[in-house]
């Protein structure tokens, strides 16, 4: 029997080289006349150590990382197909202390799997939560998913539950589910590396999404610099459509869902569910005033789920182990698990899922191991370019959605990225004002035009103008945008702006500000 | 020209065609024809919103509002550097500049010799290897000035 080494098709994991090591592997096992079968799989999230090579051993997976394609012929001298000692030996993968002190209920599979094998997939106990939705009727897999606590992972932290249960008792000749790949915010890849990795936990959260609330077609929008996601999505809802999981027919019961994958154009606001219910429906990605809901008139003005990557993937596992086992895991209002994604200037960057509560600072000195650079860390923004810059000093903060909002920011979709000592919050905020700017969909006036005047005046600032006045205006002009902005673009935007003014006030001082030309 | 502008027509009008079961076919559409011409033809959105039943400006409001679609021709190469804060955090905002000053252009435009265009990109989901790019397509990590240089010297030859 061939050898099996696994080297990740994960779009991180190639950005560093993975594809270069797979082919100088498989090139040396051919002219060793070694029995090697490489198998691209889905990256575990520990991207310090990408690309991260394992070997199936008798005595378990083998890791070795990071490998570059000029490592393969020593890790071949070094007998690495038997799991042999090398300088890149990570040892047994489960047992890779950032791996073991995890709690993977989302990513269970991620990482252990060929993306597209529906066998592996079921080796790893998939789709047993869609067989068993199938023998429940669509109160009881809504109830579960309401009793599991679960809530949106886009952000937004709205009771997925309730959301299914709008849907479910809306009247309509026909429903939608419609998945929020469109994953926009800086320092955020978990809906990436699911796509990429586990394409199909994804597909059976949709179908139990379409059984519950009685949907009979899916759409996955996703953005178009993830190509990688969209390629394997595609070819994982191919495999599930010939094998019966998907179509008319879901796993012989008679139930019918299909879906498909739509690309975004580059539009950041997209991420909004009402802008990107416009941009599916061919229109420009402009944001709907609520209500009406979409979940009662959504996409086409029909009824319509619009959940997250990440929620609709944590379905499946709620589905297997039963809610009470998903609530068990976290703190306060915030249940089960949430894939944190530490970012930026860290250590040890990557994916890491465990139920809520951890304290920012574990986060990113225990776990994260502090800057990559090495200089001490200065500033902390969660939640993407609209979340808060947290100073040292709220390292105390834990992850949980209320004690986020309690200290002014939020975790949105759980990205943390890390700044050490030489960034520059003033330039940091006037870079929020300015991103506002460039992807403000236009329809409401503070974002708009606000966010325009919101770079004004940090240049203003910035020039020593009446400093006093400046700072006034800016938090005027923030609570103006918060307040009467119909979506989170323009009413977050305050977020980073006035977490940095409040932490860091020494960066607000007049000088030369170094601002990248437009 | 007129053949030109015939022959684009027809082809568009077979993407249009291709597309048409789509619930929601514009964007589809606008993707489709950008991989076919490197562009959006300025002719391509009459056929489109004839086929559409939309008007035409309607079609050139979408095709206007999102940031990937073209009215030019890219150059040969595309360099897509992040300028998000993750990437930023690891000194992207440097990378960009060394970029431009290099290439004698500012984002977003195409070099003399239309070898290069240089854009920024908001996210490319490698954070945890930031400072990132996409080049022609293909996605780079862990950027720094060598790594920079080496790709310029690669799509300039």
């Amino acid at each position: 029997m061939s050898i099996k080494v696994y080297v990740p098709i994960d779009s991180g994991s190639v950005a560093l080289g993975a594809d270069d090591v797979a082919t100088a592997i498989a090139k040396k096992a051919e002219s060793t006349g070694a029995d090697v079968k490489v198998v691209r799989n889905g990256s575990f999230g520990m991207y310090w150590l990408e690309p991260m090579v394992e070997v199936e051993t008798d005595h378990g997976r083998v890791a070795y990382g990071p490998v570059s394609a000029d490592d393969v012929d020593t890790l071949f001298a070094s007998d690495f197909l038997t799991g042999g000692e090398h300088k890149l030996y990570l040892g047994r993968t489960e047992n890779i202390p950032f791996l073991k002190s995890q709690t993977r209920l989302t990513f269970q599979r991620c990482g252990f799997i060929d993306p597209v094998s529906l066998e592996d997939y079921r080796k790893y106990d998939g789709l047993t939560g869609l067989e068993n939705a199938l023998k429940m009727t669509d109160e009881e897999i809504v109830t579960a998913v309401t009793d599991s606590g679960l809530r949106g992972r886009g952000g937004a932290g709205f009771p997925t539950g309730i959301k299914w249960k709008t849907v479910r008792e809306a009247p309509a000749d026909q429903k939608y589910i419609v998945c929020n790949a469109d994953e926009g915010d800086s320092g955020t890849f978990a809906d990436r590396m699911i796509m990429e990795g586990e394409p199909f936990v994804l597909i059976e959260g949709m179908i139990i999404a379409g059984l519950a609330t009685g949907a009979t077609k899916g759409y996955v929008y996703t953005r178009s610099e993830y190509p990688a996601a969209i390629r394997i999505m595609n070819e994982a809802i191919e495999v599930a459509r010939a094998a019966g999981v998907l179509g008319d027919n879901i796993l012989g019961s008679g139930k019918v869902f299909d879906m498909e994958v739509r690309m975004g154009a580059g539009a950041y606001v997209c991420g909004e569910e009402t802008s990107l219910l416009n941009s599916m429906e061919g229109k420009r990605g402009v944001v709907r005033a609520k209500p009406p809901l979409p979940a009662l008139e959504g996409f086409l003005g029909r009824p319509t789920v619009v959940n997250n990557v990440i929620s609709l993937c944590s379905v499946p596992v709620i589905l297997e182990k039963g809610a009470q086992y998903y609530r068990d895991f976290g703190m306060g209002r915030s249940r089960g698990t949430i894939p944190i994604q530490i970012a930026g200037n860290v250590k040890h960057g990557g994916l890491y899922e465990v139920g809520f509560g951890l304290t920012l600072g574990e986060i990113v000195e225990q776990i994260g191991g502090g800057t990559a650079s090495g200089r001490p860390v200065k500033a902390v923004q969660v939640g993407g370019p609209l979340g808060a810059y947290f100073p040292k000093e709220m390292f105390d903060t834990p992850f949980d959605y209320e004690e986020f909002a309690k200290r002014d920011g939020l975790i949105g979709h759980a990205g943390v990225v890390v700044f050490d000592d030489t960034v520059d919050l003033m330039k940091q905020a006037r870079f929020a004002m300015e991103f506002c700017a460039i992807e403000s969909c236009g329809k409401c006036t503070p974002c708009r035009i606000g966010s325009i005047r919101g770079t004004e005046v940090v240049d203003k600032l910035a020039r020593g103008e009446d400093p006093d006045l400046q700072i006034e205006l800016l938090t005027d002009l923030c609570e103006t945008m918060k307040f009467g902005s119909l979506c989170a673009l323009g009413g977050f935007t305050p977020y980073p702006v006035m977490s940095a003014l409040t932490h860091f006030p020494d960066d607000f001082k007049p000088r030369a500000l170094d601002v990248a030309a437009e | 020209m007129s053949t030109n502008t015939e022959e684009h027509s027809v082809r568009v009008e077979a993407i249009c065609d291709r597309m048409a079961a789509l619930e929601g076919p514009l964007l589809p559409i606008l993707h489709e024809v950008q991989e076919e011409f490197g562009h959006i033809p300025e002719g391509a959105l009459q056929t489109i919103s004839k086929k559409l039943n939309l008007s035409r400006a309607e079609v050139h409001g979408v095709a206007s509002f999102y940031h990937d679609f073209r009215e030019e021709k890219a150059g040969k190469h595309v360099i897509k550097i992040c300028r998000a804060e993750a990437c930023q955090s690891m000194g992207a905002d440097d990378l960009g500049d060394h970029a431009r000053h290099r290439l004698k252009v500012d984002w977003a435009q195409t070099t003399n010799d239309e070898k290069v265009t240089l854009e920024a990109v908001f996210c490319l989901g490698l954070c945890a290897c930031a400072p990132a790019a996409m080049v022609d397509g293909k996605v780079v990590g862990r950027l720094n000035k060598d790594r920079i240089n080496q790709i310029l010297d690669e799509v300039a030859s």
